[in-house]
């Protein structure tokens, strides 16, 4: 390794994730933290922590001039970004390679290419990937002759969004016509870019992505897939792989579509290709490129045993993959719970506080859990809520459930509310234990609208001080 | 100049009005020291002061220091060899410059917010400030 010391820019859970692949590595690591921070865990963690900031991302953990001038004062080889916040963000690789810091992610270019929704699409479907039906828009006049072509509703995007943002739903020409200027306008506010286009909604999807990794050499592999379809307004709330209830030759062609699509962009390190896939018809469709390690990516440790972390890691240094694609082998499955600091009496507002009490149980095999939370620890209200993931690695399904489910149930937090009511519901839900989830199930099933019409999601299900109150299975 | 019965009652209102604590003022031949309550004058005057030197300047005076306003590299003078902006016993206003932090390439000239004068340099030339560290401590004037 000729690496030796890597800057952490990043926070929470993930920063910690992170330290620890240091270790693992025999790195030394150094933590950018911001004002609030300063007191976290990976902080404590690390072999330094330097206060680059106040407690606002926008004058801290957002700024690529801090983290470079950080990493290069503290003598650092290399920048770890994480998710969230710069890791995405193309002038932290540009700042860092003008600085000669390694950048532990993708080269700027294949990273503008997936930020770019339009030319990923174009990417996508020239390397042979299926992409939702859709184009560039270039007046409401001709979303309408797109939209009656394809079928109401249709998704209107900005070219600039990912992640969720920047989309709209259009039912009719009407609301096509006035959600048109608005979203021209919100693009060009939000993304500084102006471009729409339009995609036909799939109305019924699972969300599939496909783990690539990439080397310098230009080796790239595939490590399985995720489904993460249980969603609240496009947020992830529960990932597991494999993707259940998935045909074998659609497992194949989807992985293979992530393998081509990482190539045809010159991607390096590693990567995540989301695709929608129609529960009615089992087609898949390319969605976009995430260019970072992602939060689920444990379910992939889990099932495939390798450190994603450290990949990257040896990546960055310039090493080849450490295997080859013959080598990755799956065992049994893996199942993620967020945890969040979320308010479920206030429609799932973000809960900050500060944790009296924070223990996992630390009995149940197959458990593991990442996370930046103990007592006293603070939630601060500046960044995400999420708190812990808690995955269980069983060698089935319903296995995996279970012991994510005892977890939740023995999770022992105090001090804010959080989401474990919710999780747990989920997990006992029959629609989900049977595989009925699409990424609006959740929204649904908590509006008792849930597709099989079984049983309403019960949210009031509260976790209590001393366990979950929740029923057996 | 001397000052009148009624220009020391005029001074004493302005006083009574404002958050100061302690006024000194010397003229030929007079001189005038007034001294509110107990009168600590120490690092509580600086912190009374910091809001106010806030507005005008992106950092706060903590205690009786001044604190980096942001993460860089600190530089105590404007250039290598030249004689830095401030040293031990150098008396500052406000808007005296003390240093330079350098943020990829920028350089930021950092007021002092604060008046008095600089009795410690506590970071080290051409190495890396974190935000909020303290650069230097002041008797505050």
């Amino acid at each position: 390794m000729s690496l030796a010391r890597v800057f952490i820019a990043n926070r929470g859970e993930i920063a910690v994730r992170i330290v620890r692949a240091c270790r693992a590595l025999g790195l030394e690591c150094v933590v950018g933290a911001s004002q609030v921070d300063m007191d976290g865990l990976a902080a404590e963690l690390a072999d330094r922590v330097v206060c680059i900031g106040p407690a606002p991302a926008s004058e801290s953990y957002l700024r690529p001039e801090l983290v470079v001038q950080a990493a290069l004062g503290t003598g650092c080889d290399a920048i770890h970004p994480g998710y969230g916040f710069l890791a995405e963000n193309p002038a932290l690789p540009r700042l860092a390679e003008e600085n000669g810091v390694r950048f532990v992610g993708p080269p700027p270019e294949a990273m503008e290419l997936a930020g770019d929704k339009l030319r990923a699409r174009e990417a996508a479907a020239s390397a042979g990937v299926p992409v939702v039906p859709g184009r560039e828009l270039s007046s409401p006049a001709d979303a309408e002759v797109f939209a009656a072509d394809a079928g109401y509703p249709v998704l209107l995007k900005a070219a600039g969004g990912g992640g969720g943002r920047g989309i709209k739903l259009a039912h009719s020409p009407e609301e096509l016509h006035s959600l048109f200027g608005v979203a021209v306008a919100e693009a060009g506010a939000a993304f500084g870019d102006e471009r729409l286009y339009a995609e036909r909604f799939v109305a019924d999807a699972r969300h599939v992505e496909v783990q690539v990794a990439a080397d310098a050499d230009g080796a790239v592999v595939h490590l399985g897939e995720r489904d993460c379809s249980v969603q609240r307004r496009y947020q992830k709330l529960i990932e597991e792989a494999p993707a259940p209830f998935l045909s074998t030759d659609t497992r194949d062609a989807l992985t293979a579509a992530g393998v081509a699509f990482a190539r045809a962009i010159g991607y390096r390190n590693l990567g995540t290709v989301e695709f929608i896939v129609d529960a009615a018809s089992g087609e898949f469709f390319f969605l976009e490129m995430n260019c970072r390690i992602q939060v689920e990516h444990p379910v992939t440790e889990e099932v495939t045993g390798r450190d994603l972390v450290a990949e990257q890691l040896r990546i960055a240094d310039g090493q080849p993959l450490s295997f080859t694609q013959d080598d990755v082998a799956f065992d049994g499955h893996a199942l993620e719970c967020r945890l969040t600091a979320e308010d479920a009496s206030r429609g799932f507002a973000p809960c900050p506080g500060r944790l009296t009490r924070f223990a996992v149980p630390d009995d149940i095999d197959g458990l593991r859990v990442d996370t930046h939370c103990r007592d006293g620890a603070l939630i601060p209200p500046h960044y995400d809520s999420l708190m812990a993931k808690l995955i269980g690695h069983g060698r089935d399904r319903e296995e995996a459930i279970e012991i994510v489910h005892e977890a939740l149930e023995r999770l022992e937090v105090e001090g804010v509310e959080t989401n474990a009511g919710l999780l747990a519901a989920v997990l006992d839900h029959p629609d989900f234990v049977h595989g009925r989830m699409t990424t609006r199930w959740l929204e649904e099933a908590e509006a008792g609208r849930s597709p099989s019409g079984y049983t309403r999601l019960d949210v009031e299900r509260r976790h209590q001080n001393a366990g979950l109150d929740a029923p057996r299975r | 100049m001397a000052l009148s019965d009624e220009d020391v009652r005029e001074i004493l209102r302005l006083i009574d009005e404002s958050d100061v604590s302690e006024l000194r003022i010397e003229t030929d031949g007079f001189s005038l020291h007034v001294v509110r309550g107990s009168a600590q004058r120490t690092a509580h005057s600086a912190q009374e002061k910091a809001p106010h030197s806030a507005l005008r300047t992106p950092h706060s005076v903590n205690g009786a220091t001044i604190d980096a306003p942001m993460l860089g590299t600190f530089y105590r003078a404007e250039a290598p060899g030249a004689s830095p902006f401030v040293d031990v016993g150098t008396r500052v206003e406000p808007d005296t410059t003390v240093c330079l932090i350098e943020v990829m390439k920028m350089m930021n000239s950092i007021p002092a917010g604060v008046e008095g004068t600089i009795v410690e340099v506590c970071a080290e030339n051409s190495k890396l400030v974190e935000f909020g560290q303290p650069l230097f401590r002041v008797e505050p004037a």
